[in-house]
């Protein structure tokens, strides 16, 4: 079966879902495929919810979105394929190894056994998990279970891979081991968005942020195209977040 | 206001969380259904009382002079309310232990542990004894209306029994730490307190069956035999019965030794409560490893993959296995009268609603764990899979779960009447999958650790099961007897099934 071409790993078009207020508001957002998109906001701004609609977790209320090319609202199961999901809470079973996780993930992705198996080992050991890979995950530390979680998104080899909050809770050697393992995914080729409260993250790995407010998308472009529109050329990321939240607080 | 650090400043803090918890377990978290709920408890306690006057209102005129017959009647009873409240003291108890919930904060606080163990054992028994009462509310009610004010004294013997349910549970639980450490007292404790609660009725039942061969609870209480064997009239042992029937001394020396004995079980345990809590927090540490191939995940069919997920995580985990099979404690009773063949299609009748009615209920109780209780629900649902191939699978490991179950029933029920074991078999089907369908139906995200609350999240979702699995267990036995009335207990399943549909929520993935 053919892949429809398409220049965007990620394209939503007036993306809207209310709850007891909108929580995404019309969103208009792009990605690039083969780049690292950081996507920035206040709590409570939308951005995990316009994740959780792009992964098939939450129906929109309207809008459009489009993954690889692949309209993900009329078929999601091609979207998601090619997707993975990732969030801050590691989703892991506890009763499970490692190993036994990754297998089932292959399986639900419809994934070859022995394929699998090869490319489970491959990853336990890539993420220095390998001793524990028979070990029942309820014993796990915060970082072990989302590096597992991690191991399972990337064991039916993504094109696209979603994070919420990837790096919450980790120490700084499992931080550096997820922020290691996503840039050698976008060096072959692969798209990753992720949000983040760690603005120095963004600043370092980011090709290209993207701020949400109230369920908008107020900013976007690279750090210095950011800095543009926040009117503050020589200050960091975390200046220049908080300019453009102010502002937009200002204006509402 | 009382002094913080104080046994009534703690008081106070657990009761008003007793409270939240109770009120948003009536409401399902929603404060807006507060009247609603009011309504629905007003009505339901009217419900109970006429219930209550059809069983016992005959039973209003029984005196103080009672014969021995009748006081090993009320003895009996009395004891199986017990078994249930010791069991739903013993639940609670591991809860204690086990949920970490505050006690993190409770046990880094410079407070003494000892105060705050007291009150929470003080709140427990409470929450026991209130359980208990609202429960034989309707049924003393009946009973003070009818016959006088002397029946109230029923009340004293409730709290009396709740009271020591509360301080046998500690006690028991304090003896398995102490025996088998903290990691195998929490299935223990668990296992242990819901055999407690089964393990009188199905005694009961098994001595009915060994007497008259009927599964009749009354019948074996009533017998000749174990009169014979209950002490002498002017024994202590009927004194609880007695101050259900107005005798005052009875009734205060009932209430006196059940103070007591809690008084004595605070005493001793609550200081030492902090230190298993905290062995109880070092079991999570634990390393189990498998065996390279243990679970079979080798597939690339994701439904195989999901029915394997399901059964392995069930079969891991011995507390869901045993909370589980618990559900078919009740099974039993007609097993053995199953076993005991006895002639003609009397017993058997009563074998068909039994096995529908626990098949129902065995599947609504996996079809929760496999539909709501799924760890990981978000990775599920980004898979490449239709979500109908998902609740397939679901579907697929539930019913394969009660085919295991009730097979062996129904082959052994064959080979006395093919035409029951038929019958039983079809309702089994049909109440499992209508079970499975409400929880469908119901789905709300939930911990599996929240198995035994898992009708908190909704009401609507457990009363539709149970009515279904009721209705469907009627159905069976109506047409195991032949009778054309099957078909308007169908039709009234078929009615909860469709309410049950109209009222579910809409779901909010794609």
């Amino acid at each position: 079966m053919s892949k429809p071409q398409s220049p965007w790993g990620l394209e939503i078009r007036g993306l809207t879902k209310c709850f007891d207020r909108p929580a995404v508001d019309g969103l208009d957002l792009t990605v690039r495929a083969g780049e690292f998109y950081a996507l920035l906001g206040p709590n409570g701004a939308g951005k995990t919810t316009t994740l959780r609609m792009v992964t098939g977790l939450l129906r929109p209320d309207a809008g459009s979105i489009s993954v690889l090319g692949i309209d993900a609202l009329a078929d999601p199961v091609a979207a998601k394929q090619v997707m993975a999901w990732i969030s801050d809470e590691p989703m892991i079973y506890d009763k499970l190894t490692p190993f036994e996780y990754l297998e089932f993930v292959a399986g639900l992705w419809g994934i070859d056994a022995a394929a699998a198996d090869a490319r489970a080992t491959d990853l336990l050991g890539w993420l220095d998990l390998s001793e524990h890979a028979h070990e029942r995950c309820e014993g796990f530390s915060k970082g072990m279970r989302q590096k597992v979680a991690l191991a399972g998104a990337l064991v039916h080899d993504p094109r696209v891979i979603i994070l919420d909050e990837p790096l919450t809770g980790l120490d700084a050697a499992s931080a550096r081991q997820v922020k290691t393992v996503l840039r050698e995914r976008v060096a072959a080729g692969g798209t990753v968005i992720m949000t983040t409260h760690i603005l120095e993250v963004a600043e370092r790995m980011a090709d290209r942020i993207g701020v949400i407010a109230s369920g908008r998308l107020i900013a976007h472009g690279t750090l210095e195209e950011l800095r543009g529109q926040a009117g503050t050329s020589t200050t960091t990321l975390e200046d220049t977040f908080l300019t453009l939240i102010a502002e937009q607080a200002a204006a509402a | 206001m009382s002094q913080p650090g104080t046994l009534v400043w703690f008081a106070h803090h657990e009761s008003r969380l007793a409270w939240r918890d109770w009120l948003a377990m009536m409401t399902a978290g929603r404060r807006r259904r507060i009247r609603t709920v009011a309504i629905a408890l007003i009505v339901f306690a009217t419900f109970m009382h006429v219930v209550a006057y059809s069983m016992v209102g005959r039973f209003a005129d029984v005196g103080r002079d009672a014969d021995k017959a009748t006081l090993v009647v009320i003895i009996g009873s009395l004891l199986l309310s017990w078994s249930l409240m010791l069991s739903q003291a013993m639940e609670s108890v591991t809860r204690a232990f086990y949920a970490r919930s505050d006690l993190d904060l409770i046990l880094a606080s410079p407070a003494a542990t000892r105060k705050v163990f007291a009150v929470r054992i003080g709140t427990m028994a409470l929450s026991i004894v209130l359980m208990g009462v609202l429960l034989a509310a309707p049924f003393i009610n009946v009973l003070a209306a009818s016959g006088g004010s002397r029946w109230l004294g029923a009340y004293g013997v409730v709290a009396a029994l709740g009271l020591a349910a509360a301080a046998f549970a500690v006690g028991l639980t304090i003896a398995l730490f102490k025996t088998i450490g903290p990691k195998r007292t929490r299935l223990v404790a668990q296992i242990v307190a819901a055999v407690i609660g089964a393990a009188f009725v199905i005694g009961l039942q098994l001595g009915a069956i060994l007497s008259y061969g009927t599964l009749s609870r009354i019948d074996f209480l009533e017998s000749d035999a174990l009169v014979a064997l209950a002490p002498n009239l002017g024994s202590i042992a009927y004194w609880p019965a007695l101050a259900i029937l107005g005798d005052t001394t009875a009734l205060a020396g009932v209430l006196a030794a059940s103070l007591i004995l809690l008084s004595v079980s605070i005493v001793i345990f609550s200081p030492r409560f902090g230190d298993h809590a905290i062995a109880a927090a070092s079991i999570s540490t634990t390393v189990t490893r498998q065996h390279r191939w243990s679970a079979g995940f080798r597939t690339s069919k994701p439904r195989r993959a999901l029915r394997q997920k399901e059964w392995t995580l069930l079969v891991r985990d011995p507390w869901l296995v045993s909370q589980s099979l618990m559900q078919i404690l009740y099974l039993l009773p007609p097993a053995f009268l199953l076993w005991r063949s006895f002639e003609g299609s009397g017993a058997l009748l009563v074998l068909v609603p039994v096995l529908v009615m626990a098949a129902g209920q065995l599947a609504g109780g996996l079809a929760w764990l496999a539909i709501s209780g799924e760890d990981a629900p978000d990775l599920v649902a980004s898979a490449p899979v239709p979500a109908s191939q998902i609740v397939r699978a679901k579907i697929e490991a539930v019913m394969g779960g009660i085919l295991l179950v009730f097979l062996p029933f129904i082959a052994a029920l064959a080979l006395l009447s093919p035409y029951h074991a038929a019958v039983s078999a079809i309702g089994i089907i049909i109440a499992s999958a209508s079970a499975t369908q409400i929880q469908l139906w119901f789905r709300a995200q939930a911990k599996r650790s929240h198995f035994r609350r898992r009708q908190v999240s909704s009401r609507m979702a457990t009363f539709a099961e149970a009515f279904s699995s009721i209705t469907w267990a009627g159905t069976a036995a109506l047409v195991a007897a032949g009778t054309w009335l099957a078909l308007v207990t169908a039709a009234i399943a078929a009615g909860i099934l469709l309410g049950a549909r109209l009222i579910s929520p809409r779901p909010d993935t794609i």
